[in-house]
């Protein structure tokens, strides 16, 4: 056997000694994580805290102080120096609590640089687990913590970066029966949330306690910024009296989001509350701030109306007094998870495994993908054809050029997951397109990769 | 027929409905009229059924609310002021306007 050249191990060993040492960095990395996980359990429980008394944690009125300590001088030097901002500022900071309702794409770069900034008491809110596919924009998150409580990897991160910061996961879905006493406990409230329903009840909520309200939202290329609640402003209700329609609601999952989005207007709700808690640049003039990622002007800000009299939630004669069911306000969950249609009984649909079996089975057939082309391009079947739904009414006639001299050509209909599906076997049903049958397929593409093709992708 | 120039603008995803633009300059007559009101100088309810009907590309109803405004959802702009201080519906529509419409997002 040829021995290697020396250069061969010399280049060898210099290869296993970098990743030797990228290895010690990330032990390093963890033991410090687990360290400061471990401190803050240990604390919680000296002090008895479990899960539910978490919220008589934050409840308890923080300790102010009149000045600030050397090490807090030396981490926040840059800040103190900042005219209009000073040691005043800083301390009006330290001296006040924030909750940021929501640890995704908004709360994530949020919580980072409230609490990197010196808020006294930061509580963090978040009822869902860290998944792979928020890490491209919640970037307070990581790998290892797959599974973990969002509110927990968010609070853990904060600590990491400043101890000086008294963190509060709050690991729960804020509604109706408990969102009033944790609003209460803090001073500015940061809607980073995903979905309607909580927006109204946080604004409810927010006017209830009388706190400002930083409220952020995004979705694909753009994001929106608005103050509910503030010096004379409107509050979410003065705008949007009634719920949209849940149809025209999109959620991320669905519509997409650059992960940068969320970010740019995550940090500008941090800046927000820095400077509502500081008291600098106090406006009286409301406004909204509109980002455009793919526009010539990216930013603009809009003037808004001051806070209507006649609203039935702020206006001088309330008529809403307590908070309501906000799920059923608005007709939509709470949650930005996509619900399952039904539209079709499931005896006229079709499993992915009674799909499999025609493949097996190579009986002819038409297979309709009516995904959006931008998600046909990561993945699809063999031999599909591709119509969006939107367009499947002007573009029927390509289903009809598809089974010339086959009318009796069975066609499957298969989407993301099993709601787009329907309404279009439906319109294909309506249009009489062929004497087959029409079916669509239960759980679409991601039941496929899910129950008979690992292999597949799922996004 | 005299008529206005308005560049009417869409953002926050109601662009989607109208073949993804952004941005379009339309001219519109500067006087209305309809079996309830006589002639009258256009207003922004009379631009809200215009663009209903001339431009929306897709399902109306993402588009129109059920009393001649804009669905709930929607927030409007005229020259950057929310149309509340303009007073909404009964905006007179003025020439070289900038509307925008915008669709408040919920994600996060």
């Amino acid at each position: 056997m040829e021995s290697p050249s020396i250069e061969t191990l010399t280049a060898r060993l210099s290869q296993l000694e970098q990743q030797n040492e990228a290895l010690r960095q990330e032990v390093a990395a963890l033991r410090l994580e687990q360290k400061t996980y471990s401190q803050h359990k240990v604390d919680s429980n000296a002090n008895g805290l479990d899960h539910a008394t978490l919220l008589s944690e934050a409840e308890t009125p923080f300790e102010k102080v009149t000045k600030l300590t050397n090490p807090e001088i030396a981490r926040y030097g840059r800040q103190l120096i900042l005219p209009g901002f000073g040691i005043q500022g800083q301390l009006d900071l330290r001296n006040c609590s924030m909750l940021i309702v929501g640890a995704g794409g908004l709360g994530a770069p949020c919580a980072l640089y409230l609490g990197a900034a010196g808020v006294g008491r930061l509580g963090i809110v978040d009822h869902d687990t860290v998944d792979i596919s928020n890490l491209h924009r919640q970037v307070i998150h990581n790998e290892a913590r797959q599974g973990m409580s969002k509110a927990e990897s968010a609070a853990l991160s904060v600590r990491l970066i400043n101890p000086h910061c008294k963190v509060v996961a709050h690991d729960l879905v804020l509604d109706s029966s408990n969102a009033q006493p944790i609003i209460n406990s803090y001073d500015i409230i940061i809607d980073a949330t995903d979905n309607a329903a909580t927006r109204y009840l946080l604004n409810d909520a927010c006017i209830l306690g009388g706190k400002p309200l930083v409220s952020g939202s995004a979705l694909r290329f753009d994001g929106q910024l608005t103050i509910y609640n503030y010096r004379g402003g409107p509050c979410y209700r003065c705008l949007f009296p009634t719920p949209p329609p849940a149809e025209t609601v999109t959620n991320c999952s669905d519509g997409g989001v650059m992960g940068v989005v969320p970010g740019v207007i995550g940090c500008l709700q941090a800046l927000e509350a820095i400077k509502i808690a500081a008291k600098i640049n106090e406006s009286d003039v409301p406004t909204m701030t509109i980002f455009s990622a793919n526009a010539s002007t990216m930013f603009r800000t809009i003037k808004l109306r001051k806070r209507k009299p006649d609203c039935i939630m702020c206006g001088d004669a309330p008529t809403i007094t307590k908070l309501i069911d906000y799920v059923r306000f608005c007709g939509a969950s709470a949650t930005d998870k996509t619900p399952d249609l039904f539209l079709i009984p499931m005896k006229e649909r079709m499993t992915v495994e009674e799909y499999k079996h025609i493949k097996d089975e190579n009986a002819p057939h038409l297979l309709l993908d009516v995904r959006e082309k931008v998600q046909f391009d990561i993945c699809s079947l063999p031999s599909s054809l591709n119509i969006p739904l939107k367009d499947l009414s002007k573009q029927i006639d390509q289903v009809k050029d598809q089974l010339r001299g086959q009318s009796q050509l069975p066609i499957y209909v298969v989407c993301r997951r099993g709601n787009d599906s329907q309404p279009a076997a439906r319109l294909l049903q309506e249009q009489g397109v062929t004497t087959g049958e029409i079916r669509d397929i239960v759980g679409g593409l991601d039941r496929w990769a899910d129950k008979i093709d690992p292999e597949f992708p799922k996004y | 027929m005299a008529t206005l120039n308005i560049n009417l603008q869409f953002s926050g995803g109601m662009e989607l409905l109208f073949d993804n633009q952004k941005s379009i300059n339309v001219q519109i007559p500067s006087t209305f009229s309809d079996k309830a009101v006589e002639k009258h100088a256009t207003n922004m309810r009379d631009l809200i059924a215009w663009t209903a009907e001339n431009l929306v590309q897709e399902r109306p109803e993402l588009f129109l609310g059920n009393d001649g405004s804009v669905r709930s959802g929607i927030l409007v702009l005229v020259n950057d002021a929310d149309w509340e201080l303009e007073g909404e519906l009964e905006y007179e529509v003025q020439d070289g306007d900038e509307i925008v419409f915008i669709s408040t997002l919920h994600g996060g």
